[in-house]
């Protein structure tokens, strides 16, 4: 069999991002909560928060060292695989990566090591002002690489000479169509995530009746803020949905397994798409609502996969069925996150050991939906490396070989799998051991009772105080 | 564009930048180099701590490299990573184990921590070789037709580039054994003592072979030093002071000279290095000229670049003196 480089290196491509991209969506997030944890410790000197702030940043540098060293990867990936494409697009794709190191990475990655290892090294505002730029540096690389992105998606400001992109207005190719939708649904991911992961950890100590204080601290922080953030998704995703509906039809007549254009398309729940003949099976849908959703009218038109030559159209299976996981998970966690939110408000989170333990079992879930996500986004633009004016064929490297490519696939899975496994076990052991404990003396209790949505009735302190002993 | 040629600004920006990389990750590199060969495991902890607050900020600018390169000069980019590809993969997988193993050693069980210290010196050492081999494939060329890499996947595997990629390791042990001299007490440093005479000599070697050798592989370079004797002669005879200098220095003991020492033996080799090559960016036919990107690209991450670079080192130099003076034990992941 003749290996296919092309086919090979969307393998490896999708493979090393992916893998890279479950890192940063969720420091991103726990990057914003450690600069809260710290600037909580720093305005109340609460050590309660020192202790989850020490305990998050511990595990925030074992899952940002794996985001670090699969990201280099990425910066090299563009040209080793994809070389035609680089040179191509490298008019705009070369500034905006490197404003996004020289924007972003140092910053990050200067003021972790101050975060790590200065915390008795500098005085408590550094400390905290480093804590602040490391989570700012994430924030300002994710708004560069969506940018270059969503400028792959949606292309604009530019024009091509000889098969090469000139930039003529970079306030219109960075600020490109798709990017604020695409920011605002990342950044949301991100905090979800992030959410979740401190939510579930939280959960399971309080289960176990280990570190009360920290651990009830930090979820009623989390599920306040997953109880807005989940629902914003929602209305965040739909816009999105509606801009890649007006910019990218057919990648959405992907994601929604609609065939032919039509009035009064329906939505359709479940089917099986079928590529070869152009049809679904087994197709569960609810009459005109997804004209509905899509056109905000009944009899709204709808674009459909046939209206484009098969040469055109991603492959449907996956898009579809990774828009319904990612669909599916979001109106999960709105879900508990509301019922956890309720239960918070009449002071029984506590109480509620299966609310509880279904927030520990969620702790791997929103990184599906992220990848899920991306799948859809990134599998739905293809045949197009950039929208309309590049194919991926057009960007792979000349002289690549199926076995140069594969060779080096392998090298990546075996490396990753090391890497991920090692990480995963040192992750445990950081989670297992727990934030120091922190001693209650009569001036916490009298600074927590101060705190207007310490809702958790006092008795519980007995029972925690118990379950520690 | 005829007042301000870009191109040459860029020429000085990228070069600045893969010198900072090659210094500043070179030294924590060197460490990871000579872990098997540290005294003990309390040696092994002080080299790491030595190292771990800064090597992230270190290795960005590899990052800034990749992607300046993108920016300014694409075809540099689009040549050498294909025609690198099984090296760039090497590189990267060694950046990976070295990179993972800074949290994981410290994490790890006292049986397991010794497969750590192997990812540790085992990344370091692959990685500072594919770099040495980098630059060897620099010097010996590329096949390039149009805009594109048509050689082999392993023509940058030669004689020459294997003995430029253990120059380079042999050069970061050098960087590392110094700077451990810089930042340790007791025991460490008087190991490092020892060994970086030794490591001092083994570069000078390969310096010695390889400005032979390089003559003789590229007649271009051959050309630029023989043709004429000129100044440029110069640089050599300061590489032979500078390594007199770094060996007295040694021998008195001195805790910090021989790291600045080694530091300016890098500076002249990387000098050399552009003397000879000057103005190829893709040899033997492309210059950087040839391979610049779009002068409205190039202006534009310029102003960026010139703007946000002082404040990145300043932020930087910021860091290095919050954690200067010796590592103490308990320090860094010790007291984690």
């Amino acid at each position: 069999m003749e290996l296919d480089p092309l086919l090979l290196s969307r393998f490896q491509f999708a493979f090393v991002v992916s893998f890279h991209a479950i890192f940063p969506v969720f420091t991103i997030g726990l990057a914003a909560y450690i600069a809260v944890l710290e600037t909580l410790y720093y305005r109340t000197d609460n050590p309660a928060w020192e202790k989850l702030s020490k305990f998050w940043t511990k595990v925030f540098a074992l899952v940002f060292g794996m985001g670090v060293v699969s990201g280099i990867v990425m910066a090299f990936q563009f040209g080793t695989n994809w070389s035609s494409f680089s040179y191509a697009s490298a008019n705009f794709m070369g500034p905006i990566l490197s404003y996004e190191v020289v924007t972003a990475f140092f910053l990050e990655a200067t003021f972790l090591g101050v975060l790590l290892f200065g915390r008795d090294k500098v005085p408590k505002g550094a400390h905290l002002f480093s804590a602040c730029m490391v989570a700012i540096g994430t924030f300002i690389s994710s708004f560069w690489i969506l940018s270059a992105n969503s400028w792959m998606q949606t292309p604009a400001g530019i024009e091509i000479n000889d098969g090469i992109v000139q930039v003529t207005s970079w306030t219109q190719a960075i600020f490109n169509s798709s990017l604020p939708y695409r920011f605002a649904h990342m950044a949301l991911a991100s905090f979800i995530t992030g959410g979740f992961v401190v939510a579930g950890v939280s959960a399971w100590y309080l289960l176990k009746g280990r570190n009360i204080e920290t651990s009830r601290k930090a979820l009623k922080m989390t599920v306040i803020m997953l109880a807005i953030a989940t629902p914003l998704q929602l209305f965040v995703g739909d816009l999105h949905g509606l801009n890649t509906f007006e910019e990218q039809p057919i990648k959405v007549a992907a994601m929604e397994g609609h065939w032919e254009t039509r009035q009064g398309a329906p939505l359709i729940l479940f089917a099986i798409p079928d590529s070869r003949n152009e049809t679904n099976h087994f197709e569960i849908g609810i009459p005109r609502l997804g004209s509905l959703i899509l056109t905000h009218s009944l009899d709204g038109e709808v674009t459909g996969l046939t209206s484009v030559p098969a040469e055109d159209r991603p492959p449907v299976g996956i898009v579809f069925w990774s828009f319904r996981i990612m669909v599916g998970l979001g109106i999960l966690f709105i879900v508990l996150s509301l019922a956890a939110a309720w239960q918070l408000w009449r002071g029984r989170l506590e109480q509620s050991p299966r609310l509880l333990r279904a927030l520990t079992w969620m702790i791997p879930l929103p990184f599906v939906a992220v990848l899920a996500g991306w799948f859809v986004t990134e599998v739905g633009r293809q045949p197009w490396l950039i929208h309309g004016v590049m194919r991926l064929s057009e960007g792979v490297t000349p002289s690549l070989t199926g076995g140069m490519v594969l060779l080096t696939l392998i090298g990546y899975i075996t490396v990753y799998a090391v890497v991920f496994t090692a990480g995963l076990y040192y992750l445990k052991r950081v989670i297992l051991a727990g934030p120091d404990p922190v001693e209650s003396t009569p001036e916490d209790e009298s600074a927590r009772a101060k705190r207007p949505w310490s809702a958790v009735p006092a008795g519980l302190d007995d029972n925690a105080a118990k379950a520690r002993s | 564009m005829e007042l301000i040629d870009l191109t040459l600004i860029w020429i000085v920006v990228i070069g600045i930048g893969v010198f900072m990389y090659v210094l500043m990750d070179g030294f924590d590199l060197g460490v990871g180099i000579l872990f098997p060969f540290a005294p003990d495991d309390r040696a092994r902890d002080e080299m790491m701590n030595s190292v771990a607050p800064v090597w992230d900020g270190n290795e960005t600018w590899l990052v800034l490299g990749g992607a300046g390169l993108l920016a300014a000069f694409p075809m540099v980019y689009a040549v050498f990573l294909p025609a690198l590809y099984i090296g760039v993969f090497l590189l990267l997988a060694g950046l990976i184990f070295r990179g993972v193993a800074f949290e994981f050693r410290f994490k790890a069980s006292a049986d397991s921590r010794h497969w750590w210290d192997r990812a540790f010196f085992g990344g370091s050492t692959v990685a500072a070789f594919a770099q040495g081999a980098v630059a060897g494939a620099y010097i010996q060329g590329f096949e390039v037709e149009g805009f594109s890499y048509v050689g082999g996947p392993l023509d940058w595997l030669s004689a020459f580039t294997v003995m430029t990629g253990l120059g380079v390791v042999a050069g970061y042990a050098l960087l590392g054994i110094t700077w451990t001299i810089l930042k340790t007490e007791g025991n460490t440093r008087d190991w490092a003592y020892n060994l970086a005479p030794k490591l001092l000599a083994a570069v000078m070697a390969f310096f010695v072979i390889v400005s032979i050798w390089t003559p003789l592989a590229s007649e271009h370079v051959r050309d630029r030093w023989f043709d004429h004797l000129t100044a440029l002669w110069i640089f050599p005879l300061l590489t032979v002071l500078t390594a007199a200098w770094v060996f007295g220095k040694l021998r008195k003991r001195s805790d910090a000279a021989p790291f600045i020492g080694s530091m300016t033996l890098f500076a002249l080799f990387y000098i050399g290095l552009l003397i000879s090559m000057w103005p190829y960016a893709v040899p033997p036919e492309h210059t950087f000229w040839d391979a610049a990107s779009d002068p409205g690209s190039q202006l534009f991450l310029l102003l960026g670049v010139l703007f946000l670079i002082p404040i990145i080192l300043g932020y930087t130099a910021w860091t290095y003196w919050v954690f200067r003076g010796k590592v103490k034990a308990g320090e860094g992941y010790a007291g984690h």
